[in-house]
């Protein structure tokens, strides 16, 4: 008997020669990216699922995914920039843009949380019914966000057209705080989908938690207007801080969010760790409690 | 070593059941308690956070299965049957012991696992091979044999929300029956499906066997183990009762399961007190079987007397549609006979019934039937619409079959088959046979 089967580590062999043991997990699990890597296709046809019904059962389909961010920056730009004065930080700037591109990653976030946090409970069938390594759950739940994500950023784009915004060259640094982004919500996804199938209850604190958010990210007012102290601090812990500082810099040449997306980052290191951790730890129990 | 296929070393599963007993004294307690909870359940993830009782669903399992074996598991609903199973398939982990797993394992615990009613037919076998463990590449390949399988045909790209429940467990079975693994897990699957999918997914089960792969195989359909199993295993009570060969192991069940239904002193069975289906329709009593006095009997029953199923319900609202029918069964669960109040000659309209409470009788066919254990059945269904007691329902009641006339002594050893008959035979002499060698 090898060494490894001693252990007990959970080896999906897919060659013929598989050798497999399962038995009581003690301590923490080790997170096995090898066999997440060999279940990358369940991954994406859970990912093409999931997007598939969203747009079969919508009637409106795509346009809603459109209209959604366009309608919310008519409004914020008419009560936030009309009625109570919040101001781009640069005159050059119109509202409307800077809070469309504040918008679009807090969206995404708050889709992927909202969704990945669902997701372990709404996939309850497959968890009591066939094997595979959890974590393609939440990660597919906050991967199909990228879809809106990428429908939303044509609008952007078609936005900035409009009012004759040309992209700085930082743009091509956008896909590093998409990356950032789609971190900080599976980070998020992971501890709120695995407590949700143990307390029933995070389900209702979720809209809850997503609305207050978007005032406490620098969605409709920018970053430059939070006072320095300990507020500033609290803000920079809040990881979507950083990735929309990031997403106006690159996208729209704005100051660049430099000791925000420091804090922003490491909260999310810390977060995606430990939601790793907390979820291997919780998934054992998974098919059993939900 | 390199011929068993799978092994467990004293499995077992343990399960916390009940609720919470502990008292609360005080506002205070119940804070400290439940501030405390949440940590208490995160650093011993499975472990009671509360005083709750222990269920072993599984105990002590030790089984050791040889590649290319298909072994039949079956036992009483609770035995442990699909905990194993789920321990088996990695769903679950056990609470001690240890799974030794030798190749690739396919596990069916569900037909149509993860199907999507929104989806069309195309799309849902792409997603449910995926989910079942099938690589991209191999759905691709696979996918014309699977449409063929099933039947859809133009059916394929509807969504599978519009199938009839039969073209739905079609195409679900027929993608599982595409999986290519070394060790395939089966869960009570032949239970869904009219009679001829069910031969068409036996046929499947036992081209797998024959390939030499090893099954492991949960059904109630004891004839269908009996077909398929090399070995059985019989679990009670979550632990090892019998192992052996298939049919000393569907004998033994057989006999396990006999001995405690005939325990029922007599023949009847009374409705829980508990909403059932179409209640604005029908309310059912029960049932009970009585002899021509009208007393009730129990577990023996003789060919020659008459006997009547009555059925007692309170007819709520006059409806056509409210059907009542009585199964028969083997004791190994096989279905001989059905009947019922549209398919026989009963002359009765429920649509002209006044609301009230009747008796609905039945004679029982005892003449058909041989000396052995029976099992009788009652269904009740709104025609078209749904059913109020399906087959497979908790109205079973077993009772066994004595033949006065199988008084011959030629006869005295058991008939072959399932039925009996009482046709009278007639020997007539020929008047013009000549007489060989006399």
């Amino acid at each position: 008997m090898t060494e490894s089967a001693k252990r007990g580590a959970p080896a999906r062999a897919s060659g013929t020669e598989g050798f497999i043991v399962y038995e009581r997990k003690r301590g923490w699990a080790a997170l096995d990216l090898g066999e997440l890597w060999r279940y990358r296709d369940l991954l994406y046809f859970l990912i093409w699922r999931d997007v598939l019904v969203r747009y079969k059962q919508a009637v409106f389909g795509v346009a809603w995914v459109i209209l959604q961010p366009l309608l919310t920056m008519v409004v914020f730009t008419v009560v936030f920039n009309q009625i109570i004065g919040v101001k781009s930080p640069d005159d050059k700037l119109p509202y409307a843009v800077f809070s469309f591109a504040g918008l679009l990653p807090w969206q995404f976030f708050a889709g992927a949380l909202a969704r990945s946090s669902m997701s372990l409970v709404g996939n309850s069938n497959l968890l009591t019914k066939v094997y595979f390594p959890r974590l393609v759950i939440p990660l597919s739940a906050v991967l199909g966000g990228l879809v809106d994500l990428g429908i939303s950023f044509i609008v952007l784009i078609g936005l900035m057209a409009v009012y004759g915004i040309v992209p700085t060259w930082q743009v091509i640094f956008l896909p590093l705080f998409v990356l950032l982004a789609l971190a900080s919500a599976f980070a998020v996804g992971l501890w709120l989908s695995a407590l949700n199938v143990l307390y029933r209850d995070v389900a209702y604190v979720i809209p809850f938690l997503v609305q207050l958010g978007m005032f406490m990210s620098p969605v409709i007012y920018p970053t430059s207007s939070i006072p320095a102290g300990p507020l500033r601090l609290a803000f920079a812990l809040n990881p979507m801080t950083g990735v929309i500082g990031g997403f106006r810099w690159a996208l729209l040449g704005q100051e660049f969010p430099g000791s925000y997306l420091l804090f922003s980052t490491a909260m999310v290191a810390v977060l995606l760790l430990g939601g790793l951790f907390f979820f291997k730890r919780m998934e054992r129990v998974f098919a059993d409690v939900v | 070593m390199s011929d068993i296929a799978l092994r467990t070393v004293g499995l077992g599963k343990m399960y916390h059941i009940g609720a919470e007993r502990e008292q609360y004294n005080t506002l205070r307690d119940t804070l400290t308690k439940a501030a405390r909870r949440p940590f208490e359940r995160i650093r011993h993830p499975g472990a009671a956070t509360h005083k709750s009782e222990e269920l072993w669903a599984l105990r002590d399992i030790d089984l050791e299965v040889k590649q290319g074996d298909v072994l039949g598991i079956v036992g009483r609903n609770g035995a442990g049957k699909s905990t194993l199973l789920k321990v088996l398939s990695h769903i679950t982990e056990p609470t001690e012991g240890r799974v030794e797993i030798h190749g690739r394992v396919a596990s069916l615990l569900e037909v149509g696992t993860g199907f999507n009613p929104e989806l069309t037919g195309r799309e849902n076998i792409q997603l449910n091979g995926a989910i079942l463990g099938m690589r991209r590449a191999e759905i691709k390949s696979k996918f014309d044999a699977i449409v063929e399988f099933s039947e859809i045909g133009r059916f394929l790209d509807t969504p599978v929300k519009r199938y009839s429940s039969g073209m739905y467990v079609r195409l679900a079975f027929a993608v599982a029956a595409h999986l290519d693994p070394e060790i395939l897990i089966v869960d009570e699957v032949l239970a869904v499906g009219d009679m001829e999918f069910q031969r068409k997914c036996l046929g499947k089960m036992s081209e797998v066997a024959g390939e030499g792969r090893t099954v492991l195989f949960v059904s109630h359909n004891m004839a269908a183990v009996q077909r398929l199993c090399s070995t059985g295993l019989l679990l009670e009570g979550g632990e090892t009762a019998f192992r052996g060969t298939a049919v000393d192991t569907v004998r033994r069940y057989v006999e396990f399961a006999s001995r405690n239904l005939v325990a029922a002193p007599q023949l009847a069975w009374v409705a829980p007190d508990r909403p059932a289906p179409f209640g604005d329709v029908v309310r059912v009593h029960g049932y009970q079987i009585t002899d021509d006095q009208n007393r009730p009997v129990a577990g023996r029953l003789y060919s020659g007397r008459e006997y009547t199923a009555q059925i007692s319900f309170d007819l709520r609202r006059a409806d056509a549609a409210l059907i009542f029918g009585l199964g028969y069964y083997d004791k190994s669960s096989q279905a001989l006979l059905f009947v019922s109040d549209v398919h026989d000659v009963s002359g009765i309209n429920f649509a002209s019934v006044e609301p009230g409470t009747y008796t609905l009788s039945a004679r029982l066919p005892t003449e058909w039937f041989c000396s052995q254990g029976y099992e009788i059945e009652l269904m009740c269904a709104m025609h078209h619409m749904g059913w109020i007691l399906q087959p497979g329902n908790q109205t079973r009641l077993a009772f066994e079959v004595f033949r006065e006339d199988d008084t011959n002594p030629y006869a005295q050893d058991s008939r072959l088959g399932m039925l009996a008959s009482a046709i009278r035979w007639s020997l007539r002499a020929e008047k013009s046979s000549p007489s060989v060698g006399s």
